[in-house]
């Protein structure tokens, strides 16, 4: 891949189109769409997953020392569950859909049936880099396209060992790994694909959006947002509080797009709240978080100062309930409440992406709704409460990719759900059978037989066909006889 | 020009607010608001047809058939079929998640913006307006400028007969597209040419809109060569039925192009010319049953696509046009070059252009070494070519043995592939598209389950393990201490 230019490696706009013709020919030769061909692929990367948890656990943990649990658990387990079930359900996803016909095309069958798209793109993030990488490329292979997948060089151990495994185990003819940062994303952007999936922020997805409308090729992004957690009292706090834990530190300390951002509770009860996360936070993670092992560094130096930053605006420094410690050698932050920082600084502008978590005192609950939807939609919203009234107008209010009540996170588990965004947190939604379809065209089917011709259809037109045409087009039988039969209304 | 600008921000800060105010998202509203439109159509019906004579051309019983009665029939369908699909759909949880509830709640986009094209300029315009009101949005209308007594007419009657504070029809050329496109959506819709579209989407970029395209192509029709002369009727009156009938051929799914083998063609050219004859009269241009072309630009367009002389020689039927009238009779060519311009762009006009092969199975090749169309036809009974159609080729949808008539079929998904567009609409696909499915999950605080929080061990990893392979039996081994 690519070619050496004074012993460097330059993968450019020649290289990107190569792949994509390379591709393009095993698209067009059939070889991706025969069922055996998804299932061995679906297989080999089930293999993968299998054979070589150990090298994906340590690439993770030289990449964000994600401790080898999560990595487990939120990484390896959800890709093996993934394509698990696209094995199991393969065929009866690409079965044809039969549909009704209308009287008005009568006698005729109808189907919708399933094509892939062609040559897809999937470009990943560096907080998942496994899960992010090879969930999206399990719903193409599913659909039978040839995939593109460019891992994160912000996790390079990940987006080596990636490059490395797929290389191995997978049909290069049609599915590929390009590594690389800026430059050869935008060489890979330049071409034309048959549909992009990216998984970032914000920013970078109007780039790819951009870059997609000059082929007209439809996008899929995964974006992320302020997922906020609204806290009601007289809960079981202690169940509350832990699974707030799980979602924002237990989740790659708070680098992943699902996280808790922050807590809206009421003035009453937060020092309640805080007072029970600081103790569920010593159980989890000791008297030293910035010595466990049971918690993610943050990935770069980079992210670590933009975190740092927002801790050390002078209107928010002092907001430190729990935690702040940082090392800096170490890219490390534990784990850090903040109680009632203004609104308008940037820690409450800007998704957090890290394990610090503000929260702000509403005098009622409800006001947490025009709070939430004063800023731009996020991926998903949480709300912990027994109140049903308080439920139902969260469920109607609140617009988020997902909503999750009495719980974080643990939606994206569920492969019965679409998992996607909505306005600034994406578009597109896949995992399951929503994958299937994100990577497929549903292209209608109509037969018609030779028989059943009906002369309203063709001109000369005429006063009796036009009443024929109403009656037969609004479906009363009623009408259809007496237009037949010449009977005026 | 800012007295428009000022016209038009005050029209979304409106929309804007109608929608905050939570008032279109109740399912009676959207039912009022659909049940209005019938209202508006069924009072207005003769000055519909007007607009469409005047804007081009239209026989009313084509009007019918092709915008008012599509419209109506889509209306209904969206009535019937509303509160079933405004249901939160249950979605059905793995056991360990138990008590949990899983579901998906479509909730509208918000506000939405419509442009619609001029060649059916009442079905493109409310045929989405449907889909967008059944999700519960607010709503701007862009009609086609170059569909002017339509355009005129949707701008003056829908503020009369739906609610003027969500529903809005702005009219304007390019000036004013450009002016809505800067916008905030939450949805953008959009139906015209690929070169427009590519405008459409860089612009929903800047504010990260999702958007539904629907383009057009060039929709090749095979014809196998059939051999029951009974056969071969129905399929050549179905074909110029559907080249000549809907708008002059004037439409995105109308046929562009046709497949036929050598041995074929003139078998269906001596039959079309019949049929052209009965359907359109003697002398197409005086019968009236035609519709005439939209503008002088487009005229133009199609006269050049014809006085290339390469082209001009490969003309064997029709071919005569009449400036002044905007009149061009249907007109079919055998073999044009496959490197001139009526081979490679989207006719949208009354030319035919057939291309023979030596054998039928050779129009998959042809087909797909060209972008996906938005439609393919094949005329066949070889069951076996109809596999092969289905299977290797790519395009928004295929009809076998009819022409245009998917577009009436509410079940189906209308949209295309590839330069034909993506997204989809008609019956739920509207609503669809028009809609964010949210996933709600209403988890409870019991039971708890302790192996999902850190400090990790070993004995939490088995936990989890077993849980999600779903290994109910041996979680309970590892319970109970057995299971090591």
């Amino acid at each position: 891949m690519g070619r050496e230019e004074g012993g460097v490696v330059i993968f450019g706009a020649k290289e990107a189109s190569k792949i994509v013709e390379e591709l393009g020919a095993s698209f067009s030769a059939g070889k991706t769409r025969t069922y055996e061909w998804r299932r061995s692929q679906l297989k080999s990367l089930l293999k993968v997953a299998k054979e070589h948890e150990q090298e994906i656990i340590d690439a993770l943990s030289g990449d964000l020392s994600k401790p080898e649990f999560e990595a487990y658990v939120q990484e390896i387990a959800m890709l093996k569950n993934s394509c698990k079930l696209a094995l199991k359900e393969l065929k009866h996803w690409m079965a044809p859909e039969k549909v009704k016909t209308s009287l008005t095309t009568f006698p005729s069958s109808a189907e919708i049936v399933y094509e892939p798209l062609g040559v897809v793109l999937v470009i990943s993030a560096w907080n998942y880099p496994f899960l992010l990488s090879l969930d999206p490329v399990v719903g193409a292979i599913a659909a039978g396209n040839a995939v593109v997948l460019k891992p994160s060089e912000i996790a390079p151990a990940s987006s080596k060992l990636l490059a490395k495994l797929l290389g191995e185990y997978m049909d290069t003819s049609s599915i590929r790994v390009v590594e690389g940062a800026v430059e050869e994303t935008s060489a890979l952007l330049e071409q034309k694909w048959d549909k992009i999936c990216y998984t970032g922020n914000a920013r970078v997805g109007r780039i790819v959006m951009a870059a997609a409308a000059k082929h007209l090729t439809p996008v899929l992004l995964e974006l992320g947002g302020k997922s906020p957690v609204i806290v009601d009292s007289g809960i079981n706090l202690q169940v509350t509080t832990r699974r707030i834990i799980a979602g924002k530190w237990g989740c790659n300390n708070g680098q992943a797009c699902i996280s808790p951002d922050y807590i809206i509770t009421t003035k009453d009860f937060a020092p309640k709240l805080v007072d029970s996360l600081k103790l569920e936070l010593e159980k989890c993670y000791g008297k030293s978080p910035l010595e466990s092992k049971d918690l993610s560094r943050i990935v770069n130096s980079n992210h670590w100062n933009r975190l740092k930053k927002l801790l050390d605006d002078e209107r928010v420094s002092g907001k430190i309930v729990h935690g702040g410690e940082v090392e800096e050698t170490k890219l490390r932050i534990a784990p850090t409440i903040l109680l009632d920082v203004p609104r308008d600084s940037l820690i409450m502008n800007e998704e957090i992406f890290g394990p610090l978590l503000p929260i702000i005192t509403v005098e009622k609950l409800e006001e947490s709704f025009d709070i939430i939807n004063s800023g731009t939609k996020p991926l998903a919203a949480y709300l912990f409460t027994d109140d049903k009234k308080l439920k139902q107008l969260f469920v109607k209010n609140v617009s988020a990719g997902g909503l999750v009540i009495n719980d974080t996170t643990i939606h994206l588990a569920v492969h019965t759900l679409p998992f996607g965004g909505v306005g600034e947190s994406g578009i597109g939604a896949y995992h399951g059978k929503f994958s299937f379809d994100a990577f497929s065209h549903k292209k209608a089917v109509v037969y018609r037989s030779f028989a059943g011709d009906a002369s309203i259809r063709y001109a000369p037109y005429t006063k009796g066909k036009l009443r024929l045409l109403r009656a037969l087009m609004g479906g009363s039988i009623w009408g259809i006889i007496k237009a037949i039969f010449g009977w005026s209304n | 020009m800012e007295a428009k600008i000022e016209v038009l921000e005050e029209s979304l800060a409106e929309v804007r607010k109608t929608f905050r105010s939570g008032k279109t998202r109740s399912v009676s509203w959207r039912k009022n608001q659909l049940r209005a439109l019938i209202q508006l159509i069924n009072d207005n019906e003769d000055k519909v047809m007007k607009a469409l004579y005047d804007d081009l051309g239209k026989h009313p019983v084509e009007a019918y058939r092709d915008e008012v009665g599509v419209v109506l029939k889509s209306i209904n369908y969206a009535l019937n079929n509303i509160d079933k699909w405004t249901a939160a759909k249950k979605s059905s949880l793995p056991l360990l998640f138990f008590p949990a509830k899983g579901e998906v709640l479509p909730e509208p986009f918000g506000v939405v913006v419509i442009f619609s094209s001029w060649n059916f300029p009442i079905a493109m315009a409310l045929d989405p307006l449907i889909g967008a009101i059944s999700a519960g949005n607010t709503v701007v209308i862009k009609p086609s400028e170059q569909a002017s007594a339509c355009s005129a007419f949707l701008a003056h009657y829908i503020p009369l007969h739906m609610d003027s504070k969500a529903i809005k029809v702005i009219e304007g050329g390019a000036e004013i597209s450009e002016l809505l496109l800067q916008q905030k959506w939450d949805k953008i819709f959009f139906t015209g040419s690929p070169r427009v579209g590519r405008i459409v989407m860089t612009a929903a970029a800047r504010h990260l809109t999702p958007v539904t395209l629907e383009l057009g192509g060039k929709c090749p029709t095979i014809l196998d060569s059939l051999s029951d002369p009974r056969d071969i009727k129905v399929a050549v009156k179905r074909i110029v039925a559907g080249k000549w009938g809907p708008c002059s051929g004037q439409a995105c799914i109308g046929v562009d192009y046709m497949l036929v083998e050598e041995k074929f063609a003139p078998v269906f050219i001596e039959l079309a010319q019949g049929i052209i004859k009965r359907c359109f009269g003697e002398i197409p241009k005086e019968t009236k049953r035609m519709a005439r072309i939209v503008n002088k630009h487009h005229f133009e367009r199609l006269r050049n696509l014809i006085e290339d002389p390469l082209v001009a020689d490969s003309i064997v039927y029709g071919g005569s046009l009449d400036e002044e009238n905007l009149f061009i009779e249907p007109t079919i060519l055998l073999n044009p070059p496959l490197d001139a311009e009526i081979m490679t762009e989207e006719i949208f006009g009354p030319l035919l252009p057939i291309i023979t092969l030596r054998n039928i199975q050779e129009s998959v090749e042809f087909i797909n070494s060209r972008p996906k169309p938005l439609a393919i036809y094949a005329f066949t009974k070889n069951e076996a070519l109809k596999g092969k159609i289905l299977s290797e080729t790519s395009s928004g949808s295929v009809t076998f043995n009819d022409v245009m008539v998917q577009f009436l079929c509410d079940e189906l998904p209308f949209g295309g592939v590839g330069q034909s567009g993506f997204g989809r609409y008609h019956g739920k696909y509207s609503f669809e598209t028009f809609s964010h499915e949210k996933a709600v999950m209403h988890g409870s605080f019991f039971p708890e389950i302790g192996p999902r929080y850190p400090p990790w061990n070993d004995f939490k990893q088995k936990f989890i393990r077993l849980g999600y392979a779903l290994d109910y039996f041996g979680l309970l081994l590892l319970l109970l201490g057995i299971k090591r």
